[in-house]
């Protein structure tokens, strides 16, 4: 079909590298990637699976053990993991499909695609401690309704623990 | 018996933007002698962050955790993620000793050390497994009995099984005999344990918001007056994403979405306005009505 022939001229070869999944496999977690068979249990139970064309768990854990590295990491659908532990929980063979996931997520910001929400997020935890930033507006509404003030992290050590584990390299204000 | 104490957990969604669900809480919980106290120096549980960096998650939950041992109390929370976090968080330090060594490396300079000497749990695991149900019937002065409802809840009410465990995630029952204590019935619906869609919203609304209409119509299918939650964020994409959602798809939905401890706060005998209802987004007065002719 012409479709198909245009895919093919338009199509980079694909380099695997074969040490990836032991990158994968040696996060918290991660070491269950070497034992997924491809079932599909997870992809026929994720939420996100049934309403979105293109994110398929299975296929994305059959692609890290293949050590298709740069398709996997820069993939858009790989941020649709709503994170429910479904697959998880029901992986005949007690793949942490969640875990692995969030492990490609990690390797994918570390190597520098990440999503605005996140980087939103870690320098709200930055600069407040939570993550949001909750407008002044409902601190006094806290008030009127008859609500406690709401407590203030010490952010020093909250600030200084973020940037022990690295996490500052995610916070806005941080980057260079 | 003595009075049940907790540290409590808020989290940061419902201070940001789901204050009905704290007011009703800390009514209800008062009611049944659970005293709360006030955690004045907690930070983010680190959920929000983990796609990113499941180390910083790792090290704003211990420090979290580190302020409760310091306490000496558990931690009570109303969010399900913060529950599940910390819960999760707690047992891999627990029991990976080399973990807990990297993490009190990371946490000694803040003058913290996880030691391993406290729980957290959601209020429906600590109503089930400390509280009990008896203590809770008691309480109860006007029985919604005729109300319909339905209950949603969450994910990580129950999932991952392996860190939560307190409910058979395929077919919980903790929250629908919590609701049943109140008088209403809680109707079955087609996939009850799917998910809200939330943690999705902000890389893909229309995947997000899907999942949130089609429980929506699943709930309503049933024929229930109310949806039922437990956690601030599964609240938000059910009561203030929906009317969004019946503008995107052109419907009419108009279902009410209640917190637990609002609807356990009516068969008490407290009033709506005491429970925050006026803060919901789509119009309780149905409720209210059916529960007022009673």
């Amino acid at each position: 079909m012409a479709e198909n022939t245009e895919d093919s001229k338009n199509t980079e070869p694909i380099r695997l590298d074969p040490t990836f999944k032991y990158e994968v496999m040696k996060e918290h977690d991660g070491e269950t990637l070497k034992v997924c068979f491809q079932c599909g249990t997870c992809t026929s139970s994720c939420p996100t699976a049934r309403f979105s064309d293109s994110y398929r768990p299975r296929t994305i854990l059959r692609m890290a053990q293949l050590g298709i590295r740069r398709k996997v990491l820069s993939s858009p659908t790989l941020w649709l993991c709503t994170a429910c532990f479904t697959c998880t929980d029901r992986c005949p063979q007690d793949v942490e499909v969640a875990s692995v996931l969030r492990v490609l997520r990690n390797l994918a910001i570390k190597e520098g695609q990440t999503p605005r929400i996140y980087s939103e997020l870690a320098s709200n935890i930055y600069e407040t401690g939570y993550a949001y930033k909750i407008p002044e507006q409902r601190l006094r509404k806290r008030h009127e309704i008859g609500l406690p003030p709401l407590p203030k992290s010490t952010l020093d050590k909250v600030d200084k623990l973020i940037e022990l584990v690295g996490g500052s390299k995610l916070v806005k204000s941080k980057e260079v | 018996m003595s009075q049940l104490r907790y540290l409590f957990f808020l989290g940061c969604t419902i201070p940001y933007r789901v204050s009905s669900y704290e007011v009703a809480a800390r009514k209800v919980f008062s009611k049944l002698g659970i005293e709360l106290v006030e955690m004045p120096d907690f930070n983010c549980c680190g959920l929000p962050v983990d796609p990113a960096s499941h180390e910083m998650m790792v090290a704003l939950a211990a420090r979290n955790l580190c302020l409760a041992e310091q306490q000496g109390l558990n931690i009570i929370t109303l969010c399900t993620g913060c529950a599940t976090t910390l819960r999760k968080v707690n047992k891999m330090l627990k029991q990976d000793k080399g973990l807990r060594i990297q993490i009190n490396e990371y946490l000694k300079p803040i003058d913290m050390e996880f030691q391993g000497t406290v729980e957290a749990k959601h209020f429906v695991q600590a109503f089930k497994e400390d509280l009990g149900f008896d203590k809770i019937k008691e309480t109860i002065q006007v029985p919604l009995a005729g109300l319909r409802v339905a209950e949603h809840c969450g994910c990580h009410l129950l999932r991952p099984s392996k860190v939560m465990g307190y409910d058979d995630p395929e077919e919980p029952s903790a929250l629908k005999g919590l609701i049943e204590l109140t008088g209403a019935k809680c109707l079955d619906y087609a996939d009850e344990a799917e998910c809200c869609g939330y943690t999705v919203i902000a890389i893909d609304e229309k995947v997000a918001l899907q999942l949130t209409r089609e429980k929506l119509n699943h709930v309503k299918a049933a024929g229930a007056q109310a949806l039922v939650t437990v956690c601030p964020s599964c609240h938000l994409m059910f009561d203030m994403q929906q009317s969004r959602i019946e503008r995107m798809f052109s419907e009419k939905l108009g279902l009410p979405v209640l917190h637990y401890p609002q609807l356990l706060g009516l068969a008490m005998g407290f009033t709506p306005d005491e429970l925050a209802f006026d803060e919901l987004r789509v119009n309780p007065s149905k409720i209210l009505d059916a529960v007022g002719g009673l």
